[in-house]
């Protein structure tokens, strides 16, 4: 069931469910077999590599953008609207900074990341914490070339996912079920 | 991350590649482009990835819903991913993303495309994707003999009714 072994277009019907075998218009584009000569994965890693000197600059606008989204809550609370954007800034840290170059910064992002979003009430939020997450990724990417950045970003991500963790399970112990599912080991296999 | 994302793309070869900043107008451009594979982020404004995904795979409400729809995603718990499975994603890839990951997503979704599965509950693709010839439990897919019914190429319809 899990692989279609014909294109054709058809339809089997039971008796509570259809199996649909849609057009497959993207066959057309497949290498013949043999062609060890291309390669596309080279192609795009070349491509991507005459990018990697904007990175730096695109990390930076991504602080930037993080800590406006901070000064917003300071300045107005959390809303639904400076909620969400801080934590797309956040989100956008943690997806793009290896890519960036800078894979460090990444773990801070994502306990901050965990507790935007599994805060049930989010004007229980602590700002401390949300100033230490923000106040860490700036100086992670700042301090960047400094040969022992490192140990020091991996000590500050283990403790700030560690207070992280400790206070999520209080917030969220009235619902078990959901504690279980952010504690669980992901899912998805890497890039 | 739209820029890593068109630069690799047009690195495997790809030659045209629609952008679109949020869930609404990411919907709208699949709507106006017709594009051969989604790539959605899972966060998004307006509305995300997994709600644009629920939107495409309707059957009859757009010219493609079986579109191949690869979602990127930080979002690896257990309950996220089974939720996305189950709105019609294709597609996983964790961040950051690689050229190799992405181009292994792309080719499965090409090489290897699998039926789509419509139920009461559930349109997109089979999420079997393995047969479990040790598998107990409860047969869900029960009923009789198949009657197969050969379709129109809905994509070849709607190129010709645009």
């Amino acid at each position: 069931m899990s692989r279609r072994k014909d294109d054709t277009p058809s339809v089997a019907t039971y008796a509570d469910y259809e199996v649909i075998t849609p057009p497959h218009e993207l066959r057309k584009v497949l290498a013949p077999a043999g062609d060890d000569v291309d390669d596309p994965v080279g192609r795009a890693e070349a491509a991507l590599a005459e990018l990697s000197s904007e990175f730096a600059g695109w990390m930076d606008s991504e602080c930037d953008r993080l800590e406006a989204a901070r000064q917003d809550v300071k300045r107005d609370g959390f809303t639904q609207k400076t909620h969400d954007i801080l934590f797309r800034a956040a989100h956008d840290i943690k997806g793009e900074a290896g890519t960036f170059g800078f894979p460090a910064v990444v773990g801070v992002a994502e306990s901050l990341c965990r507790l935007i979003e599994h805060t049930p009430d989010m004007q229980r939020i602590p700002l401390p914490l949300i100033d230490q997450h923000v106040d860490a990724i700036r100086a992670v990417v700042r301090e960047y070339a400094r040969p022992d950045l490192l140990d020091a970003a991996t000590a500050l991500t283990k403790r700030l996912r560690e207070v992280t963790d400790e206070f999520l399970k209080a917030e969220n112990s009235f619902r078990p079920d959901y504690l279980e599912n952010i504690f669980a080991p992901p899912l998805v296999p890497g890039g | 991350m739209r820029r890593i994302l068109r630069t690799l793309l047009h690195g495997f070869g790809t030659r045209e590649v629609y952008e679109a900043e949020d869930g609404a107008a990411g919907l709208e451009a699949f709507t106006h482009y017709l594009p051969d594979i989604v790539i959605t982020d899972w966060v998004m404004p307006i509305f995300d990835g997994l709600e644009l995904a629920q939107m495409i795979r309707q059957p009859g409400a757009n010219a493609n819903p079986y579109v191949p729809i690869i979602m990127l995603t930080g979002h690896s718990e257990k309950k996220r991913v089974i939720g996305a499975r189950d709105a019609g994603v294709t597609e996983f890839l964790a961040k950051p993303i690689s050229a190799k990951a992405l181009y292994e997503r792309i080719f499965n979704v090409v090489a290897n495309p699998r039926p789509f599965v419509k139920t009461k509950t559930y349109f997109g693709p089979d999420r079997r994707r393995n047969v479990n010839p040790n598998y107990v439990g409860p047969e869900r897919r029960k009923g009789g003999k198949a009657e197969v019914m050969r379709q129109q190429p809905l994509l070849e319809k709607a190129r010709v009714t645009v």
